[in-house]
């Protein structure tokens, strides 16, 4: 009976009266604004913590992002590559007679050789500057970029020709600082000693290394690039009418023993054809950015700052709001001893510290918008923001609010309304 | 312990308190089998110098410390049985509080502090106030309803304080060293606002003090001494109490 009876007493005081909780609520929020410099402490140390948490966290899908920049400019359903390759920024060259085995496969409606490395650019001030080289098959155009802003994809036929994207009109120019010095339809440089002439500019998404993306043709990217005894990259492939690109996949690594991804990301592009989505066979994104998970230090970098900026807003709210209810412990005890049970002041307690942790969030998140508009206005850092990071974060605030209001409600709990009458 | 009076209007009944703090050899017995009684439409002080107990009593008395043996009955009802939420419940529809720092809460108005208890209690914020008003404009700060206590003297906190002490209507009003922050012009009109509430014939004051300019206000005085009542002493107050401006000596 002993155990029931604090229970009977929290069920005889619910349900709260609507006035009263109307009034908690106000008088909650009263004492809360009412001490404006530990209020805006509360607030700061939760505007920080959003911002740390939504910023970096943000930052870090960015950058993953990029990690996977070659499959989303270059759209095919389906990644050949060769067997121990894991992620795409890694090539592993294969032998040429692979695209034959591969188009040979039942399940392949088209299979095409792909070329893709880093090389060097000579520029007209004779500087160098690193880009990512994309050769493609030059009668399907099967890989090339999917937004072209200028020129026609077709010239790419043309000798000598490539197609670059918007970054390398910048980067590729004598002075990017100076717009009127940007690379445009018609002018050259060297790859290698062998001379390029931009006959396009396209739209890609920015590459893992900063570098811009140049899009050539197979052989031409050949020509370009230091010879050696192998040198396709990957295939890419499309699955025949009917078929999965995962079952198409499962198939050529059956027969070829290469590794076969699939590209979820495909159909993003309009010049992409559709294809079912709901992929699960050897995503190649995911297998790109697992890699770089668990082969580099930048998961542990940014987690690093992450978990600080939790902490900071713990210990700032913790602190804070336990040294507001310490001030306001005479006006709390009162109000227990005229009569107001635990659980009620609980719930003020939970009121202000949701109240200052929707600010701090609100205001985190805004300072946040404001960073990503600038790095997106910029092109770096890096900022892709997908709808979990927000709603973890506000949780995560939350969290270290509940932690702060529990701080606050074990203290009370612990305040015997007779303390009052002690001054 | 000597009780002279009839027991029919007896309505704060404490009987064989103890209370102790500490443990082992550390143990500070506070109140010592105390017996203590309380009637309607009189003002009883507990007296005594500090330390004696008589905080502790109070405290017991307004069901806000559980005591370790003995009996309280207030208005009939035990407190000693009652459960903590239904101790809440008593304390927040029988009992006004007075606090030596008034305890008004500083981000409040003046007559949202006075409304406390009616909302505590699920009075509608409106009803509340205008309540609030009427009860201030009898302590005499009818247009003050509006500021902030820290605009106020320390007279007239402590008048808000009365004010939120009585606005629903308890039966029993608790005061703990009502006077001991005010000097004696504040102090006069605070006691005097005692006497008229004490009056009432359905209500019992307890203050608590040992600020000896007050004894005169005083129908009973329960003086109490090393966790023991000493002496009761009954006195008339048919003619109106003075004020006791000098400093005398308890």
């Amino acid at each position: 009976m002993s155990r029931v009876a604090p229970l009977l007493d929290l069920v005889t005081l619910w349900p709260l009266p609507s006035t009263f909780l109307s009034y908690m609520i106000g008088l909650a929020l009263k004492m809360l604004f009412g001490d404006t410099a530990k209020y805006l402490m509360l607030v700061a140390g939760l505007f920080f913590a959003t911002f740390l948490i939504v910023q970096q966290a943000s930052v870090f899908c960015g950058l993953m992002r990029w990690t996977t920049a070659t499959l989303k400019n270059v759209a095919a359903p389906i990644y050949v590559v060769e067997e121990r390759v894991d992620q795409v920024n890694e090539t592993n060259p294969m032998r040429d007679t692979d695209v034959a085995r591969i188009r040979s496969i039942s399940a392949v409606r088209w299979a095409m050789p792909l070329y893709s490395g880093i090389q060097r650019v000579r520029l007209g001030d004779g500087s160098f500057k690193t880009v990512q080289l994309i050769g493609i098959d030059a009668a399907s155009l099967a890989g090339a970029p999917g937004r072209m802003i200028e020129g026609n994809l077709e010239d790419l036929r043309l000798p000598n020709t490539v197609v670059i994207d918007e970054l390398a009109t910048e980067r590729l120019s004598s002075n990017p600082k100076d717009p009127s010095t940007k690379i445009k339809i018609g002018d050259q440089f060297e790859i290698n000693d062998v001379e390029a002439r931009v006959v396009g500019i396209c739209q890609a998404m920015r590459s893992f290394t900063g570098g811009p993306y140049i899009w050539t043709t197979y052989e031409r990217a050949l020509s370009y690039t230091p010879s050696s005894r192998k040198m396709l990259s990957a295939v890419i492939a499309a699955p025949i009418a009917g078929m999965t690109p995962d079952q198409a996949a499962a198939q050529i690594e059956r027969e070829t023993g290469l590794r076969a991804y699939v590209n979820q990301d495909f159909g993003a592009n309009p010049r992409d054809i559709a294809t079912p989505k709901g992929n699960k066979y050897g995503d190649f994104n995911t297998s790109t950015v697992w890699w770089y998970v668990k082969n580099t230090g930048i998961p542990i970098s940014f987690g690093t700052t992450v978990v600080i900026g939790f902490i900071v807003g713990i210990a700032i709210a913790c602190q804070t709001f336990y040294a507001f209810v310490l001030d306001n412990l005479k006006h709390l005890g009162a109000l227990k001893a005229m009569g107001m049970s635990n659980f009620r002041l609980s719930i003020m307690l939970i009121v202000q510290a949701v109240t200052v942790g929707l600010i701090g969030f609100g205001l985190g998140l805004l300072a946040t918008a404001g960073f990503a508009n600038g790095a997106i206005a910029n092109g770096q850092p890096p900022f892709y923001m997908p709808w979990q990071i927000p709603v973890a974060a506000f949780f995560a605030i939350q969290l270290i609010c509940m932690l702060a209001a529990l701080m606050g409600i074990i203290r009370l709990s612990l305040y015997e309304p007779a303390m009052v009458f002690r001054a | 312990m000597p009780d002279s009076s009839s027991s029919s209007d007896i309505v704060i009944d404490a009987r064989a308190v103890e209370k102790s703090f500490g443990d082992g050899s550390d143990r500070i017995h506070v109140l010592k089998k105390v017996n203590f009684q309380a009637r309607t439409g009189e003002i009883t002080m507990l007296v005594g110098p500090s330390g004696c107990g008589k905080t502790t009593l109070l405290s017991a008395i307004a069901g806000t410390m559980r005591i370790d043996a003995g009996d309280i009955s207030v208005f009939g009802s035990d407190l000693v049985k009652m459960s903590g939420g239904a101790l809440t419940r008593f304390r927040a529809k029988k009992i006004g509080f007075i606090f030596q720092q008034f305890n008004l809460i500083p981000t409040l108005t003046v007559a949202e502090n006075v409304g406390v208890p009616l909302l505590i209690q699920g009075v509608s914020a409106s009803k509340a106030l205008k309540r609030s008003r009427e009860i201030l404009e009898q302590v005499g700060l009818g247009t003050r309803w509006k500021d902030r206590p820290n605009k106020l003297s320390g007279g007239q906190q402590q008048r808000v304080a009365i004010a939120r002490a009585l606005v629903h209507q308890p039966p029993l009003v608790i005061c703990d060293e009502p006077t001991a922050a005010l000097d004696a012009q504040n102090g006069e009109i605070v006691m005097d606002l005692f006497r008229q509430v004490a009056r009432s014939p359905d209500r019992a004051v307890i203050i608590v003090t040992h600020d000896n300019r007050i004894f005169s206000y005083a129908d009973r005085i329960a003086r109490m001494d090393d966790g023991e009542i000493v002496e009761v002493k009954e006195q008339a107050t048919d003619s109106a109490p003075e004020f006791q401006h000098e400093h005398a000596l308890e």
